[in-house]
């Protein structure tokens, strides 16, 4: 299945990381997941929360630089060689994956990865063929 | 579209007819200056130049130059032809070191300068119908007083909104129908961001006529510009030392600045050697032809450009100069190389991902100079992911590089990040003699 995320233009200096979380707090906006790579100048903050529609005008109306994309989502059990299934999917299936990032719910043994790839629609068709589980609520 | 000529007789005359009665002024004017004018009868006499020696045009070169520090040295009144009696206006330039420079006006004066503000604005096709926004600062810079003055004369509605609180002056263009709006090119810019940011269509606005000036533009920028607030947008050029905004101006066809020739004689020096040059960049130096307050003869403006005499398809006569190359003064030399603020400007307007502000910051590592350029993200797009960041990057360094030879360090910033400015902006900052102490 599909999962909406947000993308935010951040810029490394002190206290930006802050003012976008002041921003979604101060409208009640859950994150739900949050994802940013270390650079030198400039990050991309990747996240989900409990209400992307409203977190993307809000970022918006406070001067942020978003967007909001869809990310293949999967569900595997939380074990040794639950990524790697998913993985040998894609690549047997010539598919490039830009980026991914994965979190647990450990009291449900499950994991849930999220995958960004160029084109959703192949992506999932290849997943298809694996017997793989979307990705339910979290 | 067309426009009205505000002044027939003076602005389609013919070439031999224009300088006849420019010859006849500037003798005038030399007489008057130096009868009136201690600093210039001591600048004569200095040069033993009499005024009886100016007979011609071609003879201004014998004139010894006036330059800004004159000015300062004189502060405030030295230069006064007039008693204060006659002085009806005082204006001053922002002085950015140590005392402003202080510029006087009788009535004929301010008269005159509405006149040629006038022509300017009738021009870029503003009529008696529309209504002006100036979003100048006013009080002691020239630019609103000025052009406000102009736009009464032509019979325009004026709203001085004056800078500043530019949420305030979005309400005001929308609720007002304001058509013509008066700006810095880059306040233009940041306005154009807030109706955004606001949320307004441009269909909300009446918008058509921009007059930006005040500091130097390219025509990239005056295209953002036009896009961003759906405008035909116009450049303007003057300065405070020889009346203010109103020396000349572009006309709505946009193929070089108009100049109130009659008032305003210019000559196109080599920047270096100072002589005369035709038909390429140069100095402009320009002697006021009729002013009475305080006549400069021969003012050194350091702004460089060049002049085309052909009539204009307007159906003006006049000298045109062209859009300013930069200020020798704003020229920086970076490892060597002689690189203008406007050339980094006609690089970053064209490209659609970044805003239309930015940065250029110069500073000393070690022994060598290195130039960065700052520029906010605007396409969401480039989020997808790194690489079109980094890619966004590389294309910005190679076409700077193009360019100036140089290699610059591009810094993509968040969106509204860099300091927005409601005068002159401020697009420069040089680090280097900083580093030396």
């Amino acid at each position: 299945m599909l999962v909406n995320q947000i993308a935010v233009f951040l810029e490394n200096r002190k206290g930006r990381m802050a003012a976008l979380s002041d921003a979604l707090s101060k409208e009640k906006i859950n994150l739900i997941e949050l994802f940013i790579a270390d650079t030198t100048e400039f990050g991309i903050v990747r996240m989900i929360t409990d209400d992307n529609p409203r977190a993307l005008k809000v970022l918006k109306e406070n001067g942020f630089t978003v967007t909001s994309n869809n990310l293949i989502g999967v569900e595997v059990a939380d074990v040794p060689g639950g990524l790697a299934s998913i993985l040998s999917a894609f690549d047997e299936n010539g598919i490039d994956i830009e980026y991914l990032y994965s979190f647990s719910r450990k009291e449900a043994g499950k994991a849930f990865i999220l995958v960004k790839v160029a084109d959703n629609d192949a992506a999932l068709k290849a997943l298809a063929k694996y017997n793989v589980k979307p990705l339910g609520k979290f | 579209m067309t426009a009205d000529i505000f002044d027939k007789t003076h602005e389609t005359m013919t070439r031999a007819q224009m300088r006849e009665l420019q010859r006849e002024r500037l003798i005038k004017i030399v007489n008057y200056a130096y009868k009136n004018v201690k600093f210039y009868k001591d600048k004569f006499d200095a040069v033993k130049l009499k005024p009886k020696d100016i007979k011609d045009l071609s003879d201004i070169t014998k004139i010894p130059f006036t330059v800004k520090s004159d000015l300062r040295d004189n502060y405030p009144y030295g230069l006064s032809a007039v008693p204060i009696n006659d002085i009806v206006r005082v204006h001053a330039s922002s002085g950015t070191s140590g005392k402003p420079t202080v510029v006087l006006y009788t009535q004929k004066d301010i008269d005159m300068w509405s006149e040629c503000m006038a022509r300017l604005i009738a021009a870029t096709g503003v009529t008696s119908k529309d209504i002006c926004q100036i979003s100048f600062g006013y009080g002691l810079f020239t630019g609103a007083l000025g052009l406000h003055q102009g736009m009464e004369r032509l019979g325009v509605a004026v709203v001085p909104a004056s800078s500043g609180n530019t949420e305030r002056q979005v309400m005001l263009l929308k609720d007002l129908q304001v058509t013509v709006l008066v700006a810095t090119p880059s306040y233009g810019m940041y306005i154009g961001e807030m109706i955004e940011k606001l949320g307004y269509d441009l269909k909300d606005f009446k918008l058509r006529i921009g007059l930006f000036g005040s500091e130097a533009s390219t025509p990239e920028m005056h295209r953002e510009l036009e896009k961003r607030l759906g405008i035909l947008s116009t450049d303007n050029y003057g300065l405070s030392e020889i009346i203010g905004p109103g020396v000349s101006g572009e006309c709505y066809l946009k193929c070089g600045m108009h100049i109130n020739e009659d008032h305003f004689y210019p000559e196109i020096l080599n920047k270096d050697t100072l002589e005369p040059i035709e038909n390429e960049y140069g100095e402009l130096v320009l002697t006021t032809l009729t002013k009475e307050g305080m006549p400069v003869l021969r003012y050194r403006t350091k702004d460089l450009t060049k002049l085309n005499f052909t009539p204009c398809e307007c159906g003006r006569t006049t000298a045109r100069m062209e859009k300013l190359r930069g200020r020798t003064d704003d020229m920086l030399i970076i490892r060597g190389v002689n690189v203008f603020p406007s050339q980094i400007e006609s690089v970053l307007m064209p490209i659609e991902e970044i805003g239309g502000q930015y940065e250029i910051i110069v500073t000393r590592e070690g022994a060598l100079d290195s130039l960065e350029v700052r520029c906010e993200v605007a396409d969401v797009t480039l989020l997808d992911n790194y690489k079109r960041l980094e890619n966004l990057k590389d294309k910005i360094s190679k076409s700077l590089k193009v360019i100036l030879q140089l290699d610059a360090r591009v810094k993509l910033v968040e969106p509204m990040s860099l300091k927005r400015y409601e005068g002159k902006t401020k697009r420069v900052v040089d680090l280097r003699d900083l580093s030396k102490i």
